[in-house]
């Protein structure tokens, strides 16, 4: 009788150990206020109001990290990307996923998997997915503390779980003709190609990337939130290219978007069973537009790239 | 002091200049074009093509051959204005444009001072170059210029070591419209943000990036 119990427990507890390795399920966004061109942002404090004391040298290391996470936590960024390349200015910038606009949003309770999630459970999120890093730092890690801290100064004086205008991307709604990947092919060769180069590989000064890879290997991973089309049309409608927002359509935002996320990346971590087929289903199918697993001019897509 | 690798990697690509053109991009330089008008680079810009601080003409050595080219193909056209540059750069073939840009782009630039995003930043110049004017949608310099303005690909040419009065100059000029030659205004409309006290300081910041201010 007793092993008869043990049996299934020891096959959770199993089960559990596996899933520890995955902090956060995945990086769906908790909605967006859509974006207003009359909004009033939130004003994050100002670097020269840093106290000098130990507050103050611990927001410097977050924000450190936070510019130059792959050189200062190489052994968590598994790709060539900075926390900075999808949230500008230092984390500062609305509509720019800001730091004052995630921070007083947890924890936040989901009820797709009635779960709560923490801060530095979302912190974790980042590290798997945008950085494909692997094992991500503990939550009680040096790494997440200053990250943490660095949100938190941030969001100095900002209302607790509420949401600010110019959090996350807000939605640009999917233009009613779809998208066009021929389309957003032409759209990045115009006016992304200087930058993130013919092949999206990025561009480097020595070993370090300047200009971040949109594909590849050292790109985010086919769990990042940014591999929905919809997040990164967002991303780009309000943020691209690089000091001027706003200058794309919305029809060129979702073509580019989409032709930048038909592109090999590495694989999802959370591969089930190494099916793409189960990952599809488990983890893509009701997570926004993605191109995860369906087939595009005979090629499946999410394979992965090492 | 040039890095053996810097001097091994100059020599050789000058030797593949020289071998695979007809042009010595080389003599181009020192002695300028077979035309008339073709003048040699280094009366203006100096034997070490780090250009004449005080004149304003800029640094063209270690400037990337495709960037160079591009600027020289700009004043033919007009596309660039300069009342010295246009007329010499029609003076120049095709074939000498390819050979003296491969040239200098082989010979050594400054040594830059490694310069970190993470780094605190003080003073308007500093400021602009590491962290932008994101409430009026100015990028950090180094964003696509490279950690300590040293220049990305062949689009986003090194802005250290740079004479200040040479990045005022074209500052200035993205200001008023008069230069428009970058890819899809990327520099234009960031200048056109910026006040003449931050043009000033920003080109004063990269000017004066030399290793012996490097800071620990």
């Amino acid at each position: 009788m007793k092993l008869l119990i043990a049996g299934p427990l020891l096959a959770l507890l199993a089960a559990q150990v596996q899933a520890a390795g995955i902090a956060m399920e995945d990086q769906s966004q908790i909605p967006a206020p859509s974006a207003s061109a009359q909004a009033q942002y939130f004003k994050p404090p100002a670097e020269s109001e840093l106290p000098d004391n130990a507050y103050g040298k611990l927001v410097r290391e977050g924000h450190a990290l936070f510019v130059d996470t792959k050189r200062r936590a190489p052994q968590y960024v598994g790709n060539g990307l900075n926390c900075s390349n999808c949230h500008l200015d230092q984390g500062r910038l609305a509509n720019s996923a800001p730091l004052w606009g995630a921070y007083p949003m947890y924890p936040a309770y989901r009820k797709k998997n009635d779960k709560v999630n923490t801060f530095a459970e979302r912190l974790q999120g980042c590290f798997q997915f945008s950085m494909n890093g692997g094992q991500p730092p503990a939550a009680d890690s040096p790494e997440i503390t200053a990250l943490s801290v660095y949100a938190y100064w941030l969001a100095s004086k900002a209302p607790l779980g509420v949401e600010l205008p110019g959090r996350g991307y807000p939605d640009v709604a999917q233009p009613a003709k779809g998208y066009d990947l021929k389309q957003g092919a032409a759209v990045y060769q115009a006016q992304c190609a200087v930058c993130h180069g013919e092949q999206g590989q990025g561009q480097k000064v020595g070993a370090d990337y300047v200009m971040p890879p949109l594909w590849g290997k050292d790109s985010y991973n086919w769990g990042a939130g940014m591999h929905r089309i919809n997040t990164a049309a967002s991303f780009i409608k309000h943020n691209m290219p690089l000091g001027k927002g706003g200058s794309l359509s919305d029809q060129q935002a979702w073509d580019v978007a989409a032709f930048v996320n038909s592109h090999e990346r590495p694989q999802d971590p959370r591969l089930v069973e190494g099916s793409i087929e189960k990952t599809r289903v488990k983890f893509h199918a009701n997570d926004g537009v993605n191109l995860y697993g369906q087939t595009v001019e005979g090629v499946l897509i999410g394979q992965g790239i090492r | 002091m040039i890095p053996l690798d810097r001097m091994l990697l100059s020599g050789l690509m000058l030797l593949f200049v020289q071998s695979a053109s007809a042009v010595d991009g080389q003599k181009v330089f020192t002695q300028g074009g077979a035309q008339p008008g073709a003048t040699a680079c280094l009366a203006c810009h100096g034997a070490d093509a780090m250009g004449l601080a005080p004149a304003g003409f800029p640094r063209l050595a270690g400037l990337p051959a495709g960037y160079l080219a591009k600027q020289l193909h700009d004043f033919r056209s007009g596309a660039r204005s300069n009342p010295v540059m246009q007329p010499l750069a029609k003076a120049l073939s095709e074939e000498e444009i390819t050979a003296v840009t491969a040239t200098l782009a082989a010979m050594p630039g400054p040594q830059t001072p490694q310069t970190l995003r993470s780094q605190s930043a003080s003073g308007v110049g500093e400021r602009l170059a590491l962290r932008g004017a994101w409430e009026r949608q100015v990028p950090e310099c180094v964003s696509c210029h490279g950690p300590g303005g040293v220049g990305v690909g062949v689009a986003f040419p090194p802005l250290a070591g740079q004479p200040a009065a040479y990045l005022v100059a074209q500052l200035n000029a993205w200001r008023d419209g008069t230069r428009h030659n970058d890819p899809n205004d990327l520099m234009g409309h960031v200048a056109k943000s910026l006040s003449a006290d931050e043009v000033t300081a920003v080109a004063d910041y990269f000017a004066q990036l030399q290793p012996q201010e490097a800071r620990p």
